[in-house]
């Protein structure tokens, strides 16, 4: 399989990760057992890693839920460099996600949790008392406009007409 | 390859020809003050803009119905009851891409080759070249400064013909800016009544009017006259929208439908946002409005006066739109370096080269006794610019 | 009052009746899902969006010039030389129309003296026989062939000509068949053209999309032709623009000032915040490669392959379209007309498509599936579809 078909079979997943085998081959002009066999073998390589919902959580009604980015920052460490602390906080189950940034602090990391002061006190207890960390800025997400390509608060209408010339 | 002789046919417009020099005189740095404006100089109103950009948000950037918005057709509506009293339903409403293209679709829908359309002059230039396009013929019944550019009852009946299918009422008026008596249109809505042809009744003018008089729409004389009368406006003046191109037509249901229909195939419908601006424009507060209206009469009695104490020039005061047109008739037949006025058109070209003031020569709406000018202008061009004129007429000897 | 009297002949000859009623029945349909539309699914890029928003907020909100502003102008004709190398003069051989509708009226009218007749190649786009009509030519439909490829040839050409034949109609990619000619299919009907001292008018509305790795090719880009061709287009398709209403004419001097004479006071200029928002769109195209537009070229492919293989796999046979955005299955194995299957269609099962006669009379055994939808749609209709067929 060419390296563009594979991207592409990547994109259409990555829209909609419910698209079949069968429409990716028909989209794609491929043969359906090449489809699954390639998909299979991202799965296995781990590029493909998972296949999960984009869910608005502040549309569901009894969400007791908080999010919160936190900008913190280390003292890399010997033979190490951050990866080790990164482990470390990734490692929590109310961790998201965490990237290691250029400029003002060191990691980037999302924390989820089901309100702000059970996050307060992730901080607070576990992250701010790692060794290396020096310090942690919290900031909490309000509300969310746009997650992953698509818009969250508004939905643009489509509003063309049945049947145009 | 032959082109139309139609199309070739077709008069370049005069008023562009003077814009274009002058334009060129300005963009080379020369300061220019110019009375050619055709539109409001004021920026269309928060509000509207507000609408179009929520509109542009909200992601509404595609077709619609071909002769516009069903909620555009009804606010159309709802304005001509409110100002008017006069009662339409959307679907006797076409929208286009300004009123230039309203015009243009009511010929294109009424016109065979040969038919006379009456209009009278000093008339917009539009006027005659639409019906041309449409191979009708344009036959011109004269109205006079005295009678307030007035057409009288034996000057339309004279023009009249079996050929006659429709006649152009231009109410309030550019170039004259005068504003029919409630008399004079029944008198021309009991001609076409009597005889049977459309009134084709421009009112893009109609919220500009001055001196507390009140805009009287022909399509009111009686129900006969309201089935014939083909009433076209826009947004562009009333809301300083000229940019945006919303224009309509308001008539009888089938006369709506084929404009409606010719129109989805040469144009298709106006730009969307646009309409939903102009749906805010007819709905949304109408303040705007009653200031724009406050500044151009004041400065149309301050163009009127300087004009009159000008000696050899003179003008009647309009009462309506934004032009005056001022009377030259005395200057002609005087030179000035070397060269005689004879014309309206002379006397622009001198003026706008001795003087650098751009006016629009009356010869373009058929009154070569006349220069016309907008107040759509500032009140310092004005100023600055009548001081010149004035100058200017002392320069002819 | 008998109003009748009162319409113009040559308006009240068109549109032909039967056709409009199916569009009335389907617009009513709004729960329908439509295949319908004749134009993108997707909304305005931002970027277009803010600057038409921009445009505003720096009051520019007054009347252009007549041609369109120069600086959109210059744009067009930057694009039009580097994506098909035609050189247009942006002061002179160009002009700004409220949608490529307008630059098709304008060019019929421009040239057209009673009686003149245009060639126009059917199934196509709805207007064009109008469009002659209203100018006051008479319209000489050529019929393009599946079997062909729905292109024009020069013997299809050469069957229709009179004396009397003042232009032809070159509509590719072509709505609604889809159908595209190749610079060597175009090279066949060259001579022709010339022979006959015909105008060619090339709506090429559809040019950025195309697929398979065909590139569109003008017409105009024959040197033979260039002299004698009006080239029509506009932003509506490429970049997702139909709300807009803007489009452009480009040729030679004499038609462009003719065309501009009538314009100037039918229309007086396109919107001024559309000629903001296709200067946006155009130095940003430039800028960035076509990278938006080929997003969405690739998003078209995809729905394109996917309908071809599920119409066929529910019976509904296609020509392989390789431009614009509609597949045009032969539904003749039905054994129902073209309006009967799309009127039955709507009642029975909702999917709204067009019928090929909408098309001219050349469409009948066929109807117009547009693509520009959803996956999510399109599955939907072809079960819907699947459904139907076989309950017939």
């Amino acid at each position: 399989m060419k390296h563009e078909q594979t991207l592409e079979i990547l994109d259409i997943l990555e829209n909609n990760a419910k698209t079949t085998a069968q429409e990716i081959a028909s989209m794609l002009d491929l043969r359906v057992e090449d489809v699954q066999a390639e998909i299979e073998r991202l799965e296995k390589e781990k590029v493909i890693v998972k296949y999960t919902a984009l869910i608005n959580r502040q549309d569901v009604a009894e969400a007791e839920f908080s999010e919160a980015m936190i900008e913190v920052k280390i003292t890399p460490q010997r033979d190490y460099g951050y990866d080790d602390l990164a482990r470390r906080i990734y490692k929590y189950d109310e961790v998201r996600s965490v990237y290691l940034m250029a400029g003002a602090y060191d990691l980037c990391v999302r924390v989820q949790s089901r309100s702000m002061k059970e996050i307060s006190k992730f901080v607070f207890e576990k992250l701010a008392v790692i060794d290396g960390v020096t310090s942690t800025v919290t900031l909490f997400i309000m509300r969310k406009y746009k997650q992953a390509g698509v818009v969250l608060v508004e939905e643009e209408r489509d509003e063309r007409l049945v049947i145009t010339p | 390859m032959q082109l139309s002789k139609k199309a070739l046919a077709i008069s370049p417009s005069l008023t562009l020809k003077i814009t274009a020099v002058a334009k060129e005189m300005k963009a080379k740095g020369l300061d220019v003050a110019g009375f050619g404006a055709g539109e409001p100089d004021f920026d269309t109103p928060q509000n509207i803009k507000d609408a179009a950009k929520k509109a542009l948000d909200m992601g509404m950037t595609k077709y619609t119905p071909a002769s516009g918005t069903n909620e555009l057709k009804q606010a159309v509506c709802d304005s001509l009851k409110r100002k008017q009293g006069l009662i339409y339903e959307p679907k006797q409403i076409v929208i286009s891409n300004g009123a230039k293209h309203s015009l243009y679709n009511i010929f294109q829908a009424i016109l065979n080759p040969g038919d006379e359309v009456i209009i009278v002059a000093p008339y917009w230039l539009t006027y005659p070249e639409l019906v041309k396009m449409a191979d009708g013929v344009p036959v011109f019944v004269e109205s006079y400064e005295e009678n307030g550019f007035e057409p009288t009852e034996e000057a339309i009946r004279a023009a009249v013909s079996e050929k006659t299918k429709a006649i152009i009422v231009n109410n309030p008026s550019n170039p004259c800016g005068c504003v029919y008596s409630q008399k004079t249109l029944e008198m021309i809505a009991h001609i076409a009544n009597d005889v049977g042809f459309y009134i084709v009744s421009d009112e893009i003018y109609d919220e500009l009017i001055y001196d507390g008089h009140k805009h009287y729409s022909i399509a009111h004389v009686d129900e006969n006259t309201y089935g014939r009368t083909i009433l076209v406006n826009g947004l562009s003046k009333t809301y300083s929208m000229t940019g945006w191109r919303i224009g309509y037509t308001a008539c009888r249901a089938d006369i709506a439908r084929v404009m409606g229909s010719f129109q989805s195939h040469a144009t298709s419908n106006p730009s969307t946002m646009a309409q939903y601006a102009g749906i805010e424009a007819l709905t949304g507060p109408q303040g705007e409005l009653e200031k724009m209206r406050k500044e151009f009469d004041h400065r149309r009695k301050t163009i009127v006066k300087m004009i009159n104490e000008i000696d050899g020039l003179s003008c009647v005061e309009p009462k309506g739109a934004f032009y005056v047109m001022m009377n030259i008739s005395k200057l002609k037949g005087k030179q000035i370096g070397g060269r005689t006025i004879e014309t309206s058109l002379d006397f622009a070209e001198e003026l706008l080269d001795k003087k650098l003031t751009a006016v629009v020569p009356g010869a373009a709406f058929g009154a070569d006794d006349y220069e016309r000018l907008s107040y759509a202008i500032s009140m310092e061009t004005i100023e600055k610019g009548m001081h010149r004129i004035a100058e200017f007429v002392q320069m002819l000897k | 009052m008998n109003t009748e009297r009162f319409i113009s002949r040559r308006v009240a000859q068109v549109p032909p009746s039967g056709i409009r009623k199916f569009f009335d029945i389907a617009s009513e349909m709004k729960d329908a899902i439509s295949l319908g539309v004749g134009e993108p699914d997707f909304v305005t890029p931002w970027n277009i969006r803010e600057s038409a928003i921009f445009s505003m907020e720096r009051g520019h909100t007054h009347y252009t010039s007549n041609h369109g502003q120069l600086s959109l102008r210059k744009l067009v004709s930057l694009y039009l030389e580097t994506r098909f190398g035609t050189r247009y003069s942006p002061e002179s051989e160009m002009v700004i129309t409220v949608g490529a509708s307008e630059a098709l009226d304008l060019a019929f009218r421009a040239i057209m003296e009673p009686g003149d007749e245009v060639l126009v190649p059917a199934p196509s786009y709805v207007s064009y026989m109008p469009g002659v009509t209203f100018a006051g030519g008479t319209p000489v439909a050529i019929e393009t062939k599946e079997e062909d490829d729905f292109i024009m040839t020069e013997q299809g050409i050469a069957a229709a000509i009179t004396p009397k034949t003042k232009a032809i109609v070159i509509p590719y990619p072509n709505n609604p068949t889809g159908a595209i000619m190749t610079k060597e299919q175009l090279a066949g009907i060259v001579d022709i053209i010339v022979k006959n001292d015909l105008l060619v008018i090339s709506d090429e509305i559809y040019a950025e999309l195309t697929y398979g790795g065909k590139q569109h090719v003008s017409i105009a880009s024959f040197p033979e032709i260039y002299p004698r061709c009006v080239v029509i287009n506009g932003f509506s398709k490429a970049f997702a623009m139909t709300g807009f209403r803007l489009g452009y004419a480009a040729g030679p001097r004499p038609v462009i000032d003719a065309m501009v004479k009538i314009h100037q006071y039918s229309m007086l200029c396109a919107s001024v915040m559309s000629q903001y928002a296709g200067e946006e769109a155009l130095k940003h195209e430039m800028e960035t490669g076509f990278a938006q537009v080929e997003k969405m070229v690739k998003s078209y492919d995809q729905r394109r392959r996917f309908m071809l293989d599920a119409l066929g796999g529910i019976g509904l046979g296609a020509f392989e379209p390789r431009g614009a955005f509609y597949i045009f299955p032969n539904i003749s194995g039905t054994g129902l007309s073209s309006e009967e299957f799309c009127f039955r269609l709507i009642e029975e099962k909702k999917v709204a498509c067009v019928p090929g006669t909408a098309f001219g009379e050349a469409g009948e055994g066929f109807m117009r599936c547009s693509y520009a939808s959803s996956m999510e749609n399109l599955k939907e209709a072809v079960k819907r579809i699947g459904e139907f067929v076989d309950s017939l």
